[in-house]
């Protein structure tokens, strides 16, 4: 055997057994799901062609519609605030003091806590009988609010619960972002005389583009999937008003036990997410020529 | 008109001293150099000048104007970066703008001094390029025009061709020659290359140790370095330093005689070396050079020889340790190991004492 013949077969050794475990569990099952999806299909392997029926069902399907306009609600309301609100964060802990560590520490650690602490957390603030929020408001002479149980509130509520659990993780993709950038184009900028607000869109901004772009686009691909969240705070309800589209195939596969029908939905997710990634990724590289 | 004036501007980083009490003047157009190794305080002291580092004490002022107060951007200063520090998302026009659009000049104007700075560093048909585009030499004719369109009082320039290969430095220290004719502005460049600052400047800031060691024109700081370290530092090969005792003294010239015994008489006429103080001869190579055999001489042996085809410097070592460098004209033969003798210019010989004071040769009164 030559040596480049043995080196690659070197290489396929080391990325074998990654690829035969991604295939297995990721690449198989995703294949399988599209043609369930064309089945009339059950939890118990009951298999029945039906083609495109369970996409028209989803078309017509009012409780769906509801699901896919909660989520994209969710989704609008969580992601453009938590990128402003981790850039902000980020810009304010990117130093080198005591303090800024201690600070980087404290917004990462809600990231390590499971969906259940953060609803059972958000529970204990929301709920309007002895909650956090009720009591301030009864300290003030005003009713409590009851958050999980109003149509109009429960969305912004799980929205609110969801920021605070995921700030960690962007705040921290920022900082890398922002420490990659050299610290002598800000001296330079000083010495062109730029304002703090035209270092910041004339200089951080286009130098972490990338960065936003990244969280961007993992954040909106991460809420359109909520789940946890709205099905420990409410289940749902009240009357679907917080069903997501996740739930609903929850509900739709191990309530029902449609499972054609639930693939049928969950590519549909599939398609939307990577629709919606590719053209964000379309809008802030097509003015790119070539990287600087 | 007054140029750039510093009043003893010192700066420390917590208990760290980084500059101590520096004094200095520059013309309006004078093009002025600090020379100093790492690690000196030349490079904090150009940073102190731009606003980018605040001083502890002094006063800083340009143009009979205090601006050491001043925010960098407000100071009517232009620096170029050692790593050129462009603004890689922006165009080379946008590069150059950015300042001018931040001190709100108008439209027409700001296009019409970049046209003339593209003009002068000949980069017209590179200003739609980003700097990643560009290679090393075109970026620093980019920073260079950056500072040129601001039209500033001063120019400061942090190792301007540190980052270029041999050749594509050769031709920007022309190009930067050239620069200084072509703006009415005083320049300030920061160096550790003694050959750049020689080249280049009006006048040479030779700065160690947190302190300004030499201020002088390039001749006066080789002829007559003010001590021991800028004798050291200024001058490739550095000028030797031998170990030696004062035999007599006074008005006739110090005659001094060096480890092995053998006497070397100098012109340096000073009265504060007295019969047998320790002091130090200092040598620059084209003092010392080979005796011919038979004309005495100090032994000295071989250690390592640089031929530069016009002429060769020969680094030895004399019988009893110290190292002397002697020049040869053309391409000598000598080779490391070789024994000869040493002939030895005593009327251009420097004396330093212990403490660094440096005694130099007058012609006799």
């Amino acid at each position: 055997m030559t040596t480049a013949r043995r080196d690659r077969w070197t290489g396929y050794a080391f990325v074998g057994p990654f690829l035969l475990v991604y295939a297995a569990i990721l690449i198989v099952p995703l294949l399988m799901g599209i043609v369930i999806s064309f089945n009339n299909a059950d939890l118990f392997g009951r298999r029945e062609w039906i083609g495109l029926a369970n996409y028209s069902q989803a078309l017509g399907d009012p409780v769906l519609h509801q699901a896919f306009f909660n989520t994209l609600t969710l989704t609008l309301l969580i992601v453009p605030p938590l990128t402003a609100i981790a850039l902000m964060l980020a810009l304010a802990l990117n130093r080198s003091t005591r303090l800024a560590a201690i600070l980087r520490g404290v917004f990462f650690s809600s990231l390590v806590l499971s969906v259940t602490i953060v609803t059972l957390i958000w529970r204990f603030i929301l709920t309007p009988d002895a909650g956090l929020i009720a009591e301030g408001l009864q300290a003030a002479g005003r009713a409590p609010i009851p958050f999980l149980s109003d149509p109009d509130l429960v969305i912004p509520a799980i929205a609110a619960a969801t920021l605070w659990w995921s700030l960690g993780f962007p705040i921290m993709l920022f900082l890398a972002g922002l420490q990659q950038v050299p610290g002598d184009i800000y001296e330079a900028a000083a010495l062109d005389g730029a304002s703090r607000w035209t270092v910041f869109r004339r200089i951080t901004l286009p130098s972490i583009r990338r960065t936003l772009l990244l969280v961007v686009m993992l954040q909106t691909a991460a809420q359109l999937q909520i789940f946890g969240q709205a099905q420990l705070l409410t289940g749902g309800g009240p009357g679907g008003a917080s069903r997501t589209i996740v739930l609903y195939i929850f509900e739709v596969s191990f309530g029902r036990w449609e499972l054609g029908y639930a693939t049928a939905i969950a590519e549909l997710l599939f398609g939307m997410i990577l629709a919606l990634t590719l053209l964000q990724y379309w809008l802030v590289t097509r003015h790119e020529g070539t990287r600087a | 008109m007054s140029g750039l004036e510093l009043i003893d501007v010192s700066k420390s980083y917590g208990a760290t001293r980084v500059l101590d009490g520096v004094s200095l003047s520059i013309a309006p157009r004078e093009f002025v150099a600090f020379l100093g190794p790492s690690g000196s305080g030349k490079s904090t002291l150009l940073r102190v000048i731009a606003g980018l580092e605040t001083l502890d004490a002094g006063e800083i002022r340009l143009g009979g104007e205090r601006i050491d107060g001043l925010a960098p951007g407000a100071r009517g200063i232009a620096m170029v970066f050692q790593h050129y520090a462009l603004y890689p998302h922006m165009t080379v026009r946008e590069n150059m703008a950015f300042g001018l659009v931040n001190a709100k000049v108008p439209k027409d104007e700001i296009t019409q001094r970049i046209a003339q700075a593209a003009d002068i560093l000949e980069i017209g048909n590179q200003l739609d390029k980003k700097p990643g585009q560009m290679s090393g030499g075109q970026r620093q004719r980019v920073a260079i025009g950056r500072a040129i369109v601001k039209q500033p009082r001063l120019f400061l320039l942090d190792e301007p061709l540190s980052n270029l290969d041999a050749a594509l430095r050769n031709r920007t220290r022309v190009e930067l020659a050239q620069l200084r004719n072509r703006v009415d502005a005083a320049l300030i460049m920061v160096t550790h290359d003694q050959a750049e600052a020689m080249t280049l400047a009006d006048r040479i800031v030779v700065i160690n140790d947190r302190k300004i060691q030499q201020v002088g024109t390039p001749a006066e700081v080789y002829a007559r370095p003010a001590n021991a370290f800028v004798a050291r530092f200024v001058g490739s090969p550095a000028m030797a330093m031998l170990p030696v005792e004062v035999v007599a003294g006074g008005k006739d010239g110090l005659r001094v005689r060096l480890p092995g015994g053998a006497e070397v008489q100098t012109a340096v006429r000073s009265d504060d070396l007295a019969q047998g103080q320790r002091a130090e001869l200092g040598l620059r190579p084209e003092h010392v050079s080979l005796a011919a055999p038979g004309s005495g001489g100090i032994p000295a042996t071989v250690e390592l020889v640089e031929r530069l085809g016009d002429r060769t410097f020969i680094y030895a070592r004399l019988a009893e340790g110290p190292e002397i460098i002697a020049h040869a004209p053309g391409f000598s033969e000598v080779r490391p190991g070789d024994a000869f003798t040493l002939a030895i210019d005593g009327a251009a010989a420097h004396v330093f004492t212990a403490d660094g004071t440096a005694h130099h040769p007058e012609p006799r009164a």
